[in-house]
């Protein structure tokens, strides 16, 4: 990766990988999340080639870039719907479904990356309710069947998340019968009932009509400022990016092209492929 | 009396007999049958897609096998490979088995139609692979699979008469018995045949409700 001008940000692009045990930054802080030389392609086609970031624990980090950059793609290998064909992903220290054993890359075991992925939540464009389950049932399947939690527990908690994405009175309704912004906020609710220490949203407004667009990103916009979980956010709403993230990263073509707070990179953009993308979206 | 083509006579004799041969053997192998095939044809589909490779291709192998035979080659088979058994529980287990590989096609169909999507949140979810089999791919595979498993149903319901050929005297055979008794098949086999419209005609139609109601609203 080309060093950018804010790449000095990145407490840890000078520390050797070494992939066994905890990395910790320099103020002895482990990262949520680390890409350490991630390449990943789709037969020839390469779309993200020797990726390195960080990103720290409690940050919002939203993806911007044009279609294409790669940016849904590094979502999709944090939660493990793909796997990388080089390099190594660690979460809070530990490697996500590879390790370096010696000299090779090693594939860690279903069992560990199940353990990994409970950490681990996502929310998808296409909501991806579970239409032969109730909204009920759909937030209380994992809690119950992955975690252990008791029933009444979880249907406790599953009505306060309810409560909190402003549908308190869908429990019992089909997926199929609500509209697209309430499903999506159903799907939300689903994700936080698995308590996730990271949370990764996949451009969760944009199959969204317009005027419920706004619901949508208020829910997340309060479970940013009421959490302390871990945000990893792919969108094209820019006034979004702005009022939760606190880091934005620019892509192109695999790569970071530039990074830096939202009213730094929105308001004084360095790069001209950046100002190209924010004049086109913006 | 004996000259004439149609006697009701015959027809009020012959009628307890072909029903009692009816719910007895056709009706008892169709149901038996069935619940072989539906449970056996589910484990099919889903062995075949998330069995290893070479299991997978072995499981296919035979499936193809099954399916490009005839089922009366197999019943004979079967008659004349396990002769202590009842001919009448080597056909359930034959119509079973054959009808298994049909119905499989018809899951691995149901299966495929799942979204994707679906998938990856059971992923994102960390639920496991039988959890998410159980919990949210056969049930949604099942929606769009039950008219179809109906429709083989009752093609088996149909293919039943095949099993007078290892000595069962299910309905067609106790009509031909009873024609060979009476002199009077005409009446016999009219019967049978009106037997299994009366049969088969509103389960069809019933199949086609349940397509209607089972669409997600």
């Amino acid at each position: 990766m080309t060093p950018s001008p804010t790449q000095h940000e990145d407490p840890t692009a000078s520390e050797p990988s070494t992939h066994t045990g905890a990395i910790t930054l320099p103020n002895g802080e482990i990262p949520a999340i680390r890409f350490d030389g991630v390449g990943k392609r789709f037969g020839d086609h390469v779309v993200l080639d020797n990726l390195n970031f960080t990103v720290r624990k409690g940050d919002r980090v939203t993806l911007i870039g044009p279609s294409g950059s790669g940016k849904t793609t590094i979502l999709r290998l944090v939660m493990t719907l793909e796997e990388a064909n080089e390099g190594f992903i660690l979460i809070d220290g530990k490697p996500l479904t590879h390790e370096l054993r010696g000299e090779k890359r090693v594939p860690l075991k279903e069992k560990h990356k199940n353990e990994m992925r409970k950490r681990i939540g996502m929310v998808f464009q296409q909501f991806n309710l579970f239409p032969n389950m109730t909204v009920i049932e759909n937030i209380i399947e994992a809690p119950v069947h992955v975690l252990g939690i008791p029933k009444p527990k979880a249907i406790e908690r599953a009505r306060e998340l309810l409560e909190q994405v402003g549908l308190p009175d869908k429990a019992d309704a089909h997926p199929t019968q609500l509209s697209g912004g309430q499903q999506q906020r159903v799907a939300i609710a689903r994700a936080l009932a698995m308590d996730p220490e990271i949370l990764l949203l996949d451009e969760v407004t944009s199959a969204l009509d317009p005027e419920v667009v706004g619901e949508v990103l208020g829910i997340l916009r309060d479970v940013a400022h009421n959490t302390d979980v871990t945000m990893l956010i792919v969108t094209h709403e820019m006034q979004f990016a702005r009022e939760v993230s606190n880091r934005v990263l620019m892509f192109d073509g695999g790569q970071i092209v530039e990074e830096g707070s939202p009213d730094e990179l929105f308001s004084n953009p360095q790069e001209q492929r950046t100002r190209d993308f924010l004049s086109a979206v913006l | 009396m004996n000259g004439s083509l149609w006697e009701w006579q015959f027809v009020w004799e012959a009628l307890p007999i072909l029903l009692l041969a009816f719910v007895k053997v056709t009706l008892v192998v169709t149901l038996l049958g069935s619940a072989i095939a539906a449970v056996l044809g589910l484990l099919i589909a889903v062995a075949r897609r998330s069995a290893p490779g070479p299991i997978a291709a072995v499981i296919t192998f035979i499936v193809n096998f099954i399916r490009m035979t005839p089922i009366v080659v197999q019943l004979l088979f079967v008659y004349y490979a396990f002769t202590g058994v009842p001919p009448v529980t080597l056909g359930i287990i034959v119509f079973g088995i054959h009808y298994a590989t049909y119905m499989a096609e018809v899951y691995r169909a149901g299966i495929d139609a799942v979204p994707v999507g679906q998938w990856e949140a059971t992923t994102a979810l960390s639920m496991s692979r039988r959890r998410t089999w159980m919990a949210v791919i056969v049930p949604q595979a099942l929606r769009s699979t039950i008219p179809s498993l109906g429709n083989y149903v009752i093609a088996m319901f149909k293919d039943t008469p095949f099993l007078l050929a290892i000595t069962v005297v299910e309905m067609v055979r106790a009509a031909q018995l009873f024609g060979a008794a009476t002199f009077r098949y005409t009446e016999a086999f009219t019967l049978a045949g009106i037997i299994f419209l009366i049969a088969s005609y509103p389960t069809s139609l019933l199949i086609g409700r349940l397509e209607k109601r089972l669409a997600y609203k």
